[in-house]
């Protein structure tokens, strides 16, 4: 599947992704890591995309954006904003996130790096988790006179995959939004049906493939080598 | 003399049409999206005389620039136009404050009339945008439940009141989503207020220009984006203010309102092994003081907080939103309670605008399988787990070769 993916990325055209940007989170536009984007937009603008994210994985954002030369009264505060599939805003542990440009400037630069992904994390729990993120890039601070003149973006995500074996457990489903029209009730909705009784062959109990079973079986390998070495300092050295 | 004032506007209304209706439990999200509707509405009033951008007038840079777009329309997008201020020449202010008409009517785009329509255009009367807001609202009415207008104008409303901004509030709060995105063409600073709250008001984007490319530029940027209707249109709901009379909901998106400071409860059946997963937003729609929050919070029936998930900002913003999960498994006593109730509530509040309607809410209920707490890990890694089994593995070695000496040595003896 991997190499399906990586011969479809090759093949596919290496010009940007001249696309566009959704105004709300329903709108987002999906992007994919290494397929850059460029947008043209206006100061003020909301800007919003989404892509997915899997366990493991460390997305990185870098946003540049080009400012208009003419007609810029003041400082702006930008930032770029993640949220999870459940609209919970994530934590950036690196990159400029809230960069001030001052009137002079002609470009500013965000950045924001996400938490690793985990697998699994409590229901209560904030943590990054496999699923859609979305993006949100906009100018917190500005002159109101400044409103309304055109700018360019341009935004790059990668999503190198970090450390696979850190956690344990696994989330059900990932977070993605629910694309279905709200109903109200009147009765409770009847509970689905049972989940399928497990077969008794399944080998659900062990655990995915990560570093952890190598460390676990060099670990073994070791400790055997061991053993022997342990065996033979208790024989009487043959001179 | 007010008809003399510069004011141009024109209302492109760009009608995304949604996802329809299906049946929720069933309702695919890459389901096959109906095309967006356009309607331009161009009120044509006697500012656009005025010969300011690149020293032509505004009405030409306005028609070439609508030209333009007309020929970079997708061939599935269904087009309308509608004038206003373009018939009254006349002084009387009533009656030219009712001068707007629909031109070309919502359809698939025939190019050929839609420039022709456009190009018999005469800068001309008064600048009624509410009335224009209303009514390019009715001629979308029926084409989709999320509807987008581009307004473009050089001046503000001459025909206040009732204020346009508040208009264009009314008519988000009715029922379905319209979205008014709004273009300044060579705006002053009242015009660009009255466009920036408009737009505000209805969730849209506001942009000026002062050049032909930059008209261009941007009315295409709209066209792009309501090219891509959103993929779901949420049901509207009402939340009641307290757990009892809350409605129940199924998994889905849903809108709603609330005033600032308000609770809205809603209740949610969850299932045993099921876990809820809801987030809320919260449209900042009007001016508001610099510091905001959200807090949605999942209650038992009695009361009984589970968990909550909040958010706060301050400054300039379109949204604020929060979400939570929750699964009973986590606590044996709670797996078997059944209905779950949720509860949003803001810490907004505003200077002026605070009344009704109040601010939209979207809010999106999930439910899926719980996921399992996992036990504790089967397998070890580092380098600590390596040194503790090769110290085990040696002295086992150790033990097993002491062990061997002595029973070999015993074998011997007998």
């Amino acid at each position: 599947m991997k190499l399906v993916l990586a011969a479809a990325l090759l093949l596919a055209d290496p010009t940007p992704l001249t696309g566009t940007a959704g105004t709300s989170y329903l709108t987002a536009v999906a992007i994919t890591p290494e397929q850059p984007v460029a947008v043209k937009a206006v100061l003020g603008d909301y800007l919003y995309w989404q892509f997915p994210a899997s366990a493991g994985q460390r997305p990185e954002l870098a946003v540049d954006v080009a400012l208009p030369d003419s007609g810029r009264t003041g400082p702006q505060s930008w930032t770029v904003e993640v949220f999870d599939g459940l609209r919970r805003r994530q934590a950036c542990v690196g990159g400029e996130q809230s960069p001030v440009a001052a009137a002079s400037d002609t470009s500013v630069k965000l950045g924001c790096r996400l938490r690793q992904v985990r697998s699994w994390a409590e229901p209560w729990d904030g943590d990054p988790l496999p699923g859609t993120y979305y993006v949100r890039l906009s100018s917190t601070e500005l002159p109101e006179k400044d409103l309304g003149l055109p700018v360019e973006v341009s935004l790059a995500l990668t999503a190198p995959t970090g450390d696979t074996g850190a956690d344990q457990g696994e989330l059900a489903t990932p977070l993605v939004p629910v694309n279905q029209p709200g109903k109200v009730l009147t009765t409770p909705a009847p509970t689905g049906s049972a989940a399928p009784e497990e077969d008794s062959l399944s080998l659900d109990w062990l655990p995915d493939f990560s570093s952890r079973w190598i460390w676990t079986a060099g670990g073994g390998v070791l400790a055997a080598i061991a053993g022997l070495i342990g065996f033979s300092w208790t024989r009487r050295r043959r001179v | 003399m007010i008809h003399r004032k510069l004011s141009i506007v024109a209302a492109l209304g760009l009608i995304a049409v949604a996802v329809p209706g299906a049946s929720p439990a069933h309702a695919e999200p890459g389901a096959e999206a109906e095309p967006p509707v356009v309607e331009l509405v161009l009120d044509v009033s006697g500012s656009m005389k005025a010969a300011d951008i690149d020293g032509e007038t505004r009405m030409a840079v306005a028609k070439r620039a609508f030209n333009d777009v007309v020929d970079a329309l997708p061939e599935t997008t269904q087009l309308g136009i509608r004038v206003l201020g373009a018939t009254y020449g006349g002084e009387n202010k009533k009656q030219g404050c009712k001068d707007t008409q629909q031109i070309v009517e919502v359809g698939p785009v025939n190019r050929v009339a839609a420039k022709n329509a456009i190009a018999t255009l005469k800068p001309t009367g008064f600048t009624p945008i509410g009335l224009a807001l209303r009514e390019a609202a009715k001629d979308l009415d029926g084409a989709g439940a999320a509807r987008r207008i581009v307004l473009i104008t050089d001046g503000e409303d001459t025909c206040t009141p009732p204020d346009p901004c508040d208009v264009a509030r009314d008519l988000a709060a009715q029922g379905t989503d319209l979205v008014v995105d709004t273009l300044g063409l060579a705006p002053d600073e009242k015009t660009r207020k009255q466009l920036v709250c408009i737009s505000q008001a209805t969730g849209g984007t506001y942009a000026s220009a002062q050049s032909e490319e930059e008209l261009t530029d941007r009315i295409k940027q709209l066209v792009d984006r309501a090219a891509l209707p959103p993929p779901v249109t949420p049901a509207v709901v009402a939340g009641a203010k307290n757990c009892e009379g809350a409605p129940l909901l199924a998994a889905g998106v849903y809108s709603d309102r609330e005033l600032i400071g308000e609770h809205r409860f809603y209740r949610v059946a969850v299932s045993e092994g099921d876990e809820l997963r809801a987030s809320v937003s919260i449209a900042l729609d009007r001016p508001l003081n610099r510091d905001y929050g959200v807090l949605i919070k999942a209650a038992t029936v009695d009361g009984r907080e589970l968990v909550r998930g909040l958010d706060a900002g301050s400054g300039r913003a379109d949204v604020i939103s929060a979400g939570l999960r929750w699964s009973g498994d986590e606590e044996p006593a709670l797996s078997a309670i059944s209905e779950i109730c949720l509860i949003v509530s803001n810490s907004l509040a505003s200077a002026t605008a605070a009344g009704a309607p109040g601010m939209p809410v979207e809010l999106t209920i999930g439910l899926a399988p719980a996921s399992e707490t996992p036990d504790a890990p089967g397998l070890g890694r580092g380098f600590l787990l390596l040194l503790v089994l090769v110290i085990a593995g040696l002295i086992a070695g150790v033990l097993a070769g002491w062990l061997t000496r002595w029973w070999v040595a015993k074998w011997k003896e007998n």
